[in-house]
């Protein structure tokens, strides 16, 4: 399968500070891929390259095997929801979804139309007084309205009360689950994305330190714990990817394709959560977002 | 029609969470052979969660002959093998278990300790090939 985006040795330095670099990695077509990484990771930065808003200081970005915002018609095939859901604040729904049939050559009026009706949203009433919720659902509607090939979401559920939250991913899984599209979303709480995502990369310190098929991170992944061992007498087989240790207990968290038959570990599998943390965790990645922040 | 539900703290994943409350519903007779699914529309729309998952659930369910996708219409339980020879023996097994239980309540067992004894056990048994 195609690569909806691509990018290889991708870089994007603000004026002495590289926010992103090295970057390289594909994501197939027809994924929800989840973006995750620490604050400041580059993620914004990534995702704003994938749109065209910025452009990049070293390397390449290919998003529908096209340079990125080259044509219109590029344009008209990628979607995107801000971090800041970019709406007026003085213009109402409706006025959001005139502007939108206007200035997207795909706009899909019945798919807008059903959508704000199933909200119950005031067609009558200004952006700038809707609730988060609602603002983020709107949001949402123009950037699915446009019928994208690729939708980019920047932390789209952040500032969303759980319910909220649980309805903005509702009508985002719904849309995926009707349209051929690739989603890539980002999120600095990975929780939010373990139900909706079926691909991750983990981004710290602006490089890409962890990615793939997430059922696949879920079923190489598992957390031993049993009598104290040194890690290094483990099967090759497994690698220590975070290790404890108290007096008399070792905890480890390994990545292996093989299952586990030491009787003497008791084996737990691991939620996407406690991968993606013990990535963040591992030393070079800990002493590099050190070096970051100083 | 069976409505689907996922425990995020299970540390199950969601698609073996689909594949198991199906298995579950067919092995204590809720689901019958020619009832139909949720679409992957619905439980996406219910769960918040990727439609993948719901497919890939489904797929598995569909090797394990369980099921069957009728193109365009919707995915169907095709037989209820999994219920007939368990379920008889629910009723004697659930009896035993509940004896077991008493005895290991008079033993000053709490139920934390019941539970870890009993996967412990079921985990014994498979590495020494037993069940």
């Amino acid at each position: 399968m195609s690569a909806a985006l691509a990018t290889s040795e991708l870089g994007k330095r603000y004026r002495r500070k590289w926010a992103l670099s090295g970057c390289t990695l594909e994501i197939p077509a027809g994924r929800v891929a989840g973006l995750v990484g620490p604050n400041g990771a580059g993620k914004t930065t990534l995702l704003h390259l994938a749109v065209g808003l910025i452009e990049p200081s070293a390397g390449s970005i290919a998003v529908l095997g096209e340079e990125v915002a080259g044509t219109p018609a590029q344009l008209a095939r990628v979607g995107f929801v801000a971090q800041e859901t970019t709406l007026y604040a003085s213009l109402s729904v409706a006025d959001h979804l005139r502007l939108g049939a206007a200035l997207n050559p795909r706009w899909d009026t019945d798919l807008a139309n059903v959508r704000v009706a199933r909200l119950g949203l005031d067609r009558a009433q200004r952006a700038g007084t809707l609730s988060g919720g609602q603002r983020a659902q709107l949001a949402l509607t123009l950037a699915i309205a446009k019928r994208p090939d690729v939708l980019v979401l920047d932390e789209p559920v952040a500032s969303l009360d759980p319910l909220a939250r649980r309805e903005f991913l509702q009508g985002l899984m719904e849309f995926t689950a009707e349209h051929t599209v690739t989603v890539v979303l980002s999120s600095h709480v990975v929780a939010d994305l373990e139900r909706v995502c079926d691909y991750v990369i983990l981004l710290a310190q602006g490089r890409v330190q962890l990615r793939g098929d997430v059922d696949e991170l879920l079923s190489t992944h598992r957390r031993l714990s049993g009598p104290r061992r040194d890690a290094a007498r483990l099967p090759a087989s497994q690698e220590v990817i975070e290790e404890s240790h108290t007096d008399r207990q070792s905890t480890l968290l390994v990545r292996t394709e093989e299952p586990v038959i030491d009787p003497s570990w008791s084996v737990e599998e691991v939620s996407l959560e406690d991968v993606v943390l013990a990535y963040m965790g591992r030393p070079e990645v800990e002493e590099g977002l050190a070096g970051i922040n100083r | 029609m069976i409505e689907f539900h996922l425990d995020s703290r299970s540390g199950v994943s969601p698609y073996m969470q689909v594949v198991q409350q199906v298995r579950h519903a067919l092995r204590l007779g809720l689901l019958r052979e020619g009832d139909q699914l949720p679409t992957v529309k619905d439980v996406v729309a219910r769960l918040a969660i990727n439609p993948n998952t719901v497919l890939k659930a489904y797929r598995e369910l569909e090797h394990a002959g369980l099921v069957a996708a009728r193109p365009g219409v919707g995915t169907f339980v095709t037989g209820s093998s999994l219920a007939d020879p368990a379920i008889s023996a629910h009723g004697p097994l659930r009896r035993e278990l509940r004896g077991w239980i008493v005895k290991a309540r008079h033993a000053g067992l709490d139920e934390e300790s019941i539970e870890a004894l009993f996967r412990d056990a079921v985990r014994s048994a498979r590495i020494e090939g037993v069940a």
